[in-house]
Order: structure tokens, then C-alpha cells, then sequence
């Protein structure tokens, strides 16, 4: 058969469910197979779109991500969704058209070296050089980008071998010597860490993404429960832990909240579960948790005392590790009054600096308030995408995540135009639940196009825009560190949301009252298909608390 | 500090305390890699993108065909080396990593020099090879060509002594490593 056909079975032997793409002349093979291989395949408008609505179905689903693109123009269109990729560990398979070999490296009509161009953001990639490699390659992108620390796998195939005739035999196995991630944590390592908890007075667990990556949200809370750990999340496993919860101390970094931050300022064991301390993390890093000694748990090595020196690291997948590490710490009967003066301090951080903000006198809308309201009106059940702002950071504060995959933003790149696309993922892949989409007036329009896509296939996403007229977060930062100087962020009352949302075929809202937005947001939320609601909201609010740049924890403000 | 985001200056002695951890000797890495191409370029990569500056790079076949030896060397003094290497073992095609120790390796390079040598110099060049066991392999009415190998502290003091009778050009492969003893590197 042709290579692009045994291409198909593989995706389906892979039990692709989806895909995400736009074709053109690289790929016109590829798209040749699509026509009736069964496999349900989302046109959308710019690749970019395809990249994240991939990430978002993998996010969403735990499931690999499929994204397709042509050469040149297509595949660079893929680059942001494949560093963003890897920055949070999502599980994206990306197929690229490449020119015909004999004209590779010729500069030939929509030639771009991709392979080059993304070896620094790739987990893995392969560039077909023989049309026989392909079954194989396609098998082992999948296993590279869901095993291990997940992440994105790029395989570009030249047009001519695409169309190649050979014999297809389904591949069973892989064949990849220089790959084999450590899942087993030690288990001296496990037992010397139980007993460090066991003798820890002020221990903290930190829970970051690969607790949701790992799916381990259960071994988190069965550890945390196995005694009264108080247990904080990173922006990225908001879910991984129960939002609200006796034992939850909210996300912390910079606009987490003063419990949690100062909980790691004054812990003494601190233990890391597929995190990274990354900068948004610590503050600066030479005063970050001065006291605290750390286990740090992850399944990739090189994470281990990358920024921050780990006491016992335990290398392997959490959800094999937490479990073990609960029964040897349940064996070890540790005292559980010994915990008490912490959480005495800890409550007292709680009550004196809880999450608040100033709600308006009038009927204007504050954006804090608009979340709690996107939470009654969803009932909290939502799965719930953000693009990249001040409406991202107030998402993670004020919308109780309680269950992981809920929570669908990114995070390590932080890329505007992420939300619209990737809440069209999470919608295919969940189909069963409301998805809703916190956007930004700025960040919405990076990939607003993607609405077509969503109108054209009813796919029922709401997306609510916190408008405020600005690119509100860069805006926050030239008011608190650049002397109020705004330089280029004031996007004016453009585009009228509500006429872009009916030219590409969805409903449109507009909400300014606050005292009926809860109701109003319910009514636009129950609406057939894809909704924008464009949500009026303080013009120049700020994301409190926050630690800011170069400085400690414990110096928060806001 | 330091943090892109506020207007606050950089100072040089900031962005030198930013660095790693640096071990302060010089590093041989010897990385066994699956023959395919491209994977010269995600190993230099990895150095590249923290601008760590590569001393010297030698690459070559196996016993094994399918399995390419990159042997590398950097300063450890200068760059922190640990990151970088687990950052190695994350490539797919990488299969073997090791941080040779010195005492318990053998490391030679291969070295040719063009000196120009007329009249009484020329027996002295000739002298000077007797001495470190180099091979003239190239005579012409005023040059030589000189192989040598060894090690690389070998190889500098040839080129030490050499010099003053008019380096004209010189090319080295960069060291290839081995370790002692019966196991393998
Ligand atoms: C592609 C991209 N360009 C620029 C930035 C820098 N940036 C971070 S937040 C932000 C403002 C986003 O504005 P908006 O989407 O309106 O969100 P708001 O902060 O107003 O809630 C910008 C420009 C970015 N994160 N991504
Ligand atoms: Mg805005």
C-alpha cells in the first residue's frame, strides 16, 4: 500500500481517536489517505491552532496529541505549539510534509529545515529518509512523547516518500536502546524519605505537573492524608489536590497565596513531586526555602538538583513511587500531634491573608469577581483553558479546581492564543462536559480563528473574555516596576467581540452587570454550541499577591 | 535581580555568580551514539545552547556499526558540566554516557605539522621528532609535515618546541579516549 496509507493504520493502530491539521502541497499525499481512512481529522485555520488544540486534547484526555501541518510555512506555524509543548510535558505527536528529497536542502519551493529548527524544542524527532522507516517511526514517536517525561515528537516525511508503495506489516514493537526512563523509584530512597517525613515538624508537599502528567492526583492525596501534610500546587497541577480542602494551601510562586509561599519559606522538608522550581517558583533563588530540607521526586533525571539541590532524590514515575512512600510512612506510626504547631501557624497565615480583592461599589465587573462567578455558573465542574495574562493568574486563584485536567493552561511558555485552540481540543476529547475558555481581550485574538473551526463543527466551547482594553498583565508590570510609563498596551474597544463571534458562526454576549452576571453567564454557557461572551471588566486591576521579581517569599506584596 | 522584567541594571559580577557549579578539571566525555545522522548536531546542541565552549570533538565508528563514539572534552573550570550531561541522557540516540577519569583512561591525539625547515633547522626539527617519536611524512625543499600523536599535553610541548623554527600550519583530530583495563569504556 502506499506509505501514507499505512500511515492510517499506524495512527489507528495507535488508537488515534482525532486529529488536527491543514493540508497543503507537502502533505497533499497524507491528506490524499484522510479522505477515507476512517479517522476523524479537524480542519483548522492556522497549524498553530492544530498544535494547541492537540495539547489541549492530550491535557484534557491524557492521551497523544496528533497535529499535522505541511512544509515551510505549515511546519513553522507548528513551532510555538511544539515549544510549548515541551515546556509542559504534553504528549503531542507533530507530522510535517517536507519537500521531495531531491530537492532538500536546495531551497526549494516551501522547504524549511524543521528537523534543525526544533531540535532544541523537541523530545524527539525523526526525519523519514527511506519510506520503509515510517510505520516504525510513527510507533516510536508515540511511545517517545507518552513514556517518560512527556513531551513533543516531530516526524517529517518528504512528499516523494509519502507516496511510496510498500508492504505494510503492523509494527508491535519498539526499538529504542537509548531510551529507557526509570519509572521504579529506589526504594532506600523511598524509606529514607518516610523517615524524614516522620521526623519533619514543618513538612510541605509541592505537587507540580507531573503529578497530573503522571496521573498520581489520588497517591498525592493518599499521601497527603496518610497524616496532615499540607499539600501546595504549582500552576500547573492545580487539581492534583482537591481545591478547597483542610489540608490545601493554594497554589503557591509569585501570585500564589501567603500561605503557601510562606509555608515554603519556613518548612523544613519540603517534598517535590514532579516539579521543577522553576524561577516562577522560588523568587530568587538564593533565599528560597532557606530552611527546608528536600525529596524530590521525578521521572526525569535531569530535574533533579537542576536549580535547587535535592537531599533525597528519588528518580521514577510518582504514581509507582507515592504509594510506596505512604505505606513505609504509615509503618513508621509517626507521631501526629507534632504537627500541630505548623498547622497552628499555618491557619494563622490563612486567616490574616486570605485570597481578597475589592470588589466594585457600582455594577462594574472586577475580573476576580467575574471568575467566582464562571465557577458558580459552571457549578465548578468545567474543564476550564486560559490563555496568558492577568486572567490566567486570577483563573488559578479564584476557580477551585477539583479534580487534575481540569486545569488547561500554559504555563512554562506562557503562550497568548493558547485557550481557544486548546479548549477546541478538550471539547473533542471530553465531550461531556463544559468547556470554557478564560480568555484575554489581547491573548484571544492570537488565535480567534479557531472559532471558525468550532462553529463549522459545533464544537460547544464558551469563551469568556475578561476585557479589559488592555494587555492587562504587561500593563500590571509597567504600573508596579516601570514608573506607570504604559508603552504600548492599550488595545482600545477592538474588535467588537460580540460582531467577531457572530461573523465566525457563534453566538455572542456582551456583560457589563455584575449583579446579573452569574445568571447572564449560566444563560450563555447553556447556549448550543460555541459562545463568546465578552465580559467588561475593571479597566487597571491588578494580580495580588505577588512576589516580585527578585525577591523572597516572604516578602510578598498586595 | 537581574530579572528581565524590571529596569533593574545587570551587574558583571551578577552574571558571573549565575553560573553552575564548576568542577574545575578538565572533562573527557566519551558518548556512545546510534549511527544516524543528525545526532552530532543534537549533542553539539546541548552545549551549544548554553554557549559552553567545546574544546575538542572527535567522532568515529565502533566495534559495532551501528554505534558512533563521540569523545568531547571541556573545561570544567569554566563550564558547569552535571546539567549538561543528564541533559545528554535524555537524547533517545545517545545510548552511553561516560565522564572518564583521567588516571584510569587513555587518551591520544592525533596531530600533523607543517614546519618550515632549511639548512641547519632541519636537523633540528628532525631531532626534536626523534625525541617525541614523531614521523616526517612529507618532505619538500624548505617544509616538513610532521605526524604525531599522543596526549594532549604531548602533543603542546612538540608544538612548543617546534615553533621558533616557523609553524606554518598545523591541524589536530581532538582526543579520542579509552579507559584502561579490561572493562568496557
Ligand atoms: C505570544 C506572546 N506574546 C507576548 C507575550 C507577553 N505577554 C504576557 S501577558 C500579556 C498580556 C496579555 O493580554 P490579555 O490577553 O488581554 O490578558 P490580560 O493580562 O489583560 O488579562 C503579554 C503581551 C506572551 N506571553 N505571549
Ligand atoms: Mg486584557
Amino acid at each position: 500500500m502506499r506509505a501514507v496509507d499505512a500511515l492510517m493504520e499506524c495512527l489507528k493502530a495507535e488508537g488515534v481517536e482525532v486529529v488536527f491539521g491543514l493540508p497543503g502541497g507537502a502533505n497533499l499525499p497524507t491528506y490524499d489517505a484522510f479522505y477515507d481512512a476512517g479517522i476523524r481529522h479537524i480542519l483548522v485555520r492556522h497549524e498553530a491552532g492544530g498544535g494547541h488544540a492537540a495539547e489541549g486534547y492530550a491535557k484534557a484526555t491524557g492521551k497523544v496529541g496528533v497535529a499535522f501541518g505541511t512544509s515551510g510555512p505549515g511546519a513553522t506555524n507548528l513551532i510555538t505549539p511544539i515549544a510549548d509543548a515541551m515546556m509542559d510535558s504534553v504528549p503531542v505527536v507533530f507530522i510535517t510534509g517536507q519537500v521531495r528529497t531531491e530537492l532538500i536542502g536546495t531551497d526549494g519551493f516551501q522547504e524549511a529545515d524543521m528537523l534543525g529548527m526544533t531540535l532544541p524544542i523537541v523530545k524527539h524527532s525523526f526525519m523519514i529518509q527511506h519510506p520503509l522507516e515510517i510505520p516504525r517511526a510513527i510507533h516510536e514517536a508515540f511511545h517517545i512523547a507518552r513514556t517518560g517525561r512527556p513531551g513533543p515528537v516531530l516526524v517529517d516525511i518528504p512528499q516523494d516518500l509519502s507516496r511510496a508503495e510498500i508492504p505494510y506489516e503492523p509494527v508491535t514493537d519498539v526499538r529504542l536502546p537509548g531510551y529507557q526512563p526509570t519509572t521504579e523509584g529506589n526504594q532506600k530512597q523511598i524509606r529514607l524519605a518516610a523517615k524524614a517525613l516522620a521526623n519533619a515538624r514543618r513538612p510541605v508537599l509541592y505537587a507540580g505537573g507531573g503529578v497530573v502528567n503522571g496521573n498520581a492526583a489520588q497517591e498525592l492525596r493518599d499521601l497527603a492524608m496518610s497524616d496532615r501534610f499540607p499539600v501546595t500546587c504549582t500552576l500547573m497541577a492545580l487539581g492534583a489536590f482537591p481545591a478547597p480542602h483542610d489540608q490545601w494551601l493554594g497554589m503557591l510562586g509569585m501570585h500564589g497565596t501567603r500561605a503557601a509561599n510562606y509555608a515554603m519559606d519556613e518548612a523544613d522538608l519540603i517534598v517535590a513531586i514532579g516539579a521543577r522550581f522553576d524561577d516562577r517558583i522560588t523568587g530568587k533563588l538564593s533565599e528560597f526555602a532557606p530552611r527546608a530540607k528536600f525529596i524530590h521526586i521525578d521521572i526525569d533525571p535531569a530535574e533533579i538538583s537542576k536549580n535547587v539541590p535535592a537531599h533525597i532524590p528519588i528518580v521514577g514515575d510518582a504514581k509507582n513511587i507515592l504509594p510506596r512512600l505512604t505505606s513505609e510512612y504509615r509503618a513508621l506510626s509517626a507521631d501526629r500531634g507534632r504537627l500541630e504547631e505548623w498547622w497552628a501557624r499555618i491557619h494563622g497565615w490563612q486567616r490574616q491573608h486570605p485570597l481578597r480583592y475589592e470588589d466594585s461599589a457600582d455594577t462594574e465587573v472586577t475580573p476576580q469577581f467575574a471568575i467566582q462567578a464562571i465557577h458558580q455558573a459552571t457549578g465548578g465542574e468545567a474543564i476550564v483553558t486560559s490563555d496568558v495574562g492577568q486572567h490566567q493568574m486570577w483563573t488559578a486563584q479564584y476557580y477551585d479546581f477539583p479534580e487534575p485536567r481540569r486545569w488547561i493552561n500554559s504555563g512554562g511558555l506562557g503562550t497568548m492564543g493558547f485557550g481557544v485552540p486548546a479548549a477546541m481540543g478538550a471539547a473533542i476529547g471530553v465531550p461531556d462536559r463544559t468547556v470554557v475558555c478564560v480568555a484575554g481581550d489581547g491573548s484571544v485574538q492570537m488565535n480567534a480563528q479557531e472559532l471558525a473551526t468550532c462553529a463549522q463543527n459545533r464544537i460547544p466551547i464558551k469563551v469568556i473574555i475578561l476585557n479589559n482594553g488592555f494587555l492587562g498583565m504587561v500593563r500590571q508590570w509597567q504600573e508596579l516596576f516601570w514608573d506607570n510609563r504604559y508603552s504600548q498596551v492599550d488595545l482600545g474597544q477592538y474588535p467588537d467581540f460580540v460582531k467577531l463571534a457572530e461573523a465566525y458562526g457563534c453566538t455572542g454576549v456582551r456583560l457589563t452587570d455584575k449583579t446579573t452576571l452569574v445568571e447572564d453567564l449560566r444563560a450563555a454557557i447553556a447556549t448550543d454550541g460555541p459562545v463568546v461572551v465578552d465580559v467588561r471588566v475593571t479597566r487597571e486591576a491588578n494580580v495580588y499577591p505577588m512576589i516580585a521579581p527578585g525577591q523572597a517569599a516572604r516578602d510578598m506584596v498586595g | 535581580m537581574g530579572e528581565p522584567g524590571t529596569k533593574d541594571m545587570i551587574s558583571l559580577d551578577e552574571l558571573e555568580a549565575a553560573g553552575g557549579l564548576m568542577t574545575g578539571r578538565k572533562h573527557i566525555l566519551s558518548i556512545l551514539v546510534e549511527n544516524k545522522p543528525g545526532v552530532l548536531t543534537r549533542v553539539a546542541g546541548l552545549f551549544a545552547r548554553r554557549a559552553f565552549n567545546i574544546d575538542t570533538l572527535a567522532v568515529g565508528p565502533t566495534d559495532d556499526p551501528t554505534v558512533s563514539r563521540i569523545t568531547l572534552t571541556l573545561d570544567g573550570a569554566v563550564h558547569p558540566i552535571d546539567q549538561v550531561t543528564k541533559q545528554l541522557h535524555k537524547l533517545v540516540n545517545v545510548l552511553k554516557i561516560r565522564d572518564l577519569e583521567p588516571e584510569e583512561t587513555l587518551a591520544r591525539e592525533l596531530a600533523l605539522f607543517k614546519l618550515s625547515a632549511d639548512g641547519a633547522a632541519r636537523a633540528e626539527v628532525m631531532q626534536i621528532c626523534e625525541i617525541f617519536r614523531a614521523k616526517i611524512v612529507d618532505v619538500a625543499k624548505r617544509s616538513v609535515v610532521v605526524e604525531i600523536t599522543g596526549t594532549t599535553d604531548k602533543i603542546e610541548a612538540f608544538e612548543r618546541l617546534v615553533r621558533p623554527f616557523g609553524l606554518i600550519e598545523m591541524a589536530r583530530t581532538g582526543e579520542i579516549a579509552i579507559s584502561r583495563g579490561r572493562n568496557e569504556t
